[in-house]
């Protein structure tokens, strides 16, 4: 038996009275009070709805959804481990692990949407089409070579596009349906997805910022340099996947836009400024509605134009330190 | 012509949109344990809403303090609210609840650091409401 005994380093237990960085708490309690499940959500109300779809649409909805489980498959099994390399604070890893735990939650979400609504064999169709999508897949090859180049700011530009721009060419399509009154259910589950993925960019989006900013001038520039190359060879195939996806039912340029848009935040998470100019970001009115009530309203009180001088009409919560 | 106060959390998006103004303003301590600072001229409020459910702790502690002081309750003149509409109703809540509580206008709502489409609009907007209203 040949036992040695190397000096190790000394195993910590993490301190959470203890914390380096308040972000951690702060983004730790935002993820575990959002937690949620999809048994929570009454997918089966959907039933009737879905059988209002054409079998084009039915294809269409069930390729974008195994399109975004693959993408959440990629987050939980890879994107978060693979940034617990780079941790700072104990707490970063943990944060990561809910994310990690999340992105399969959020994988086996679309799971219980299929056996929910589809039938088996139109499911594994989209499965198959799903390995063999050469736009879907070059995205995820993509990300992964990001993933595996053992670069700690790399991974997370990756990581941020993925979380903050390329999920959206799939989460227009339940928006769209939600804004015609169809799937509804379905749409609030993939609301609580989208909350998540949110709070996951803007995480890894700030983790970026934090590093950056010990760096030279020279080396800002080449990862700024980076980010911008990268986001543009993403967009060039995400507009294919979109065509690829949507033509069909003619909203790929509507898609496009709402990705732009997305793109423009995902680059604010890394808190670089918007790419694509206003013009190229005009979402349909009734898709970025169904995504926030409140968006649609006008609050340029500025401008003079819409609901103007309207105080609001309640108020959502009373903290018990407000002294008034 | 007033001043801007604003709340910005150390990711420092909100900051980040107010620089871009290049108005005076009056930053608050992103640490709730510290006095908040007393104003002494009419001002607007910019306050972003993070990822919140619309519930508690929506509006940021060292806002509700500062809040708190009678005196400078008294010159808030109107909201700015930042956010973030993939949180969907809770996109920019904490200016709707300011505005409602201290009645006035909520004036604007920008996601994240704000476009440049968004400084434009808001520099062009406080110039008029000053002139307009005081």
């Amino acid at each position: 038996m040949n036992m040695q005994f190397r000096p190790v380093n000394r195993v910590r237990a993490i301190n959470w009275n203890r914390v380096q960085d308040d972000k951690d708490l702060e983004v730790w309690n935002r993820l575990t009070s959002n937690f949620w499940l999809p048994e929570k959500v009454p997918l089966s109300n959907d039933i009737p709805s879905w059988a209002t779809l054409n079998a084009e649409e039915q294809k269409l909805t069930i390729r974008v959804f195994t399109g975004l489980t693959l993408l959440d498959t990629i987050q939980n099994g890879v994107g978060s481990i693979r940034l617990m390399a780079d941790v700072q604070t104990p707490h970063e890893e943990a944060v990561l692990s809910n994310i990690s735990f999340m992105e399969a939650v959020h994988a086996r979400s679309y799971s219980s949407i299929f056996s929910t609504l589809c039938l088996t064999p139109d499911v594994d169709d989209a499965y198959r089409w799903s390995e063999e999508n050469p736009f879907l897949q070059q995205k995820a090859t993509l990300i992964m070579q990001q993933y595996d180049s053992g670069d700690s700011l790399k991974k997370k530009v990756a990581s941020v596009f993925l979380e903050s721009f390329l999920f959206y060419s799939g989460f227009y399509l339940p928006m769209y349906w939600s804004s015609r009154a169809k799937l509804t259910n379905t749409a609030d589950l993939i609301r609580l997805i989208i909350k998540d993925e949110s709070v996951h960019g803007y995480y890894i989006g700030y983790k970026f910022q934090r590093e950056i900013e010990r760096l030279s001038e020279a080396k800002r520039q080449e990862i700024k340099d980076f980010a911008f190359d990268l986001l543009l060879e993403l967009y060039d195939n995400e507009a294919r996947y979109t065509e690829d996806l949507y033509d069909g039912v003619g909203l790929a340029e509507d898609v496009k836009m709402f990705l732009h848009y997305n793109a423009n935040k995902a680059l604010m998470n890394l808190g670089y400024e918007a790419l694509f100019p206003p013009e190229a970001c005009k979402v349909n009115a009734a898709i970025l509605s169904a995504l926030s009530p409140n968006a649609d309203e006008n609050h340029d009180f500025f401008s003079g134009s819409g609901s103007s001088y309207v105080i609001g009409k309640a108020i959502a919560t009373e903290d018990e330190d407000w002294d008034f | 012509m007033g001043t801007l106060v604003y709340y910005s959390s150390t990711s420092e998006n909100t900051h980040r949109f107010v620089q871009k103004l290049g108005l005076a303003s009056v930053r608050l301590p992103v640490d709730a344990g510290s006095e908040p600072p007393q104003v002494d001229e009419p001002f607007v409020l910019v306050v972003p809403t993070y990822g919140g459910n619309g519930g508690k702790g929506t509006v940021p502690k060292p806002v509700i303090l500062f809040l708190n002081n009678p005196a400078n309750r008294r010159l808030i003149r109107g909201v700015i609210a930042a956010g973030n509409t993939n949180f969907g109703a809770a996109y920019g809540a904490a200016g709707e609840i300011v505005s409602a509580k201290c009645a006035v206008p909520l004036l604007y709502r920008f996601e994240m650091l704000g476009t440049d489409e968004d400084v434009a609009n808001v520099k062009q907007g406080l110039e008029r409401f000053w002139t307009r209203s005081h």
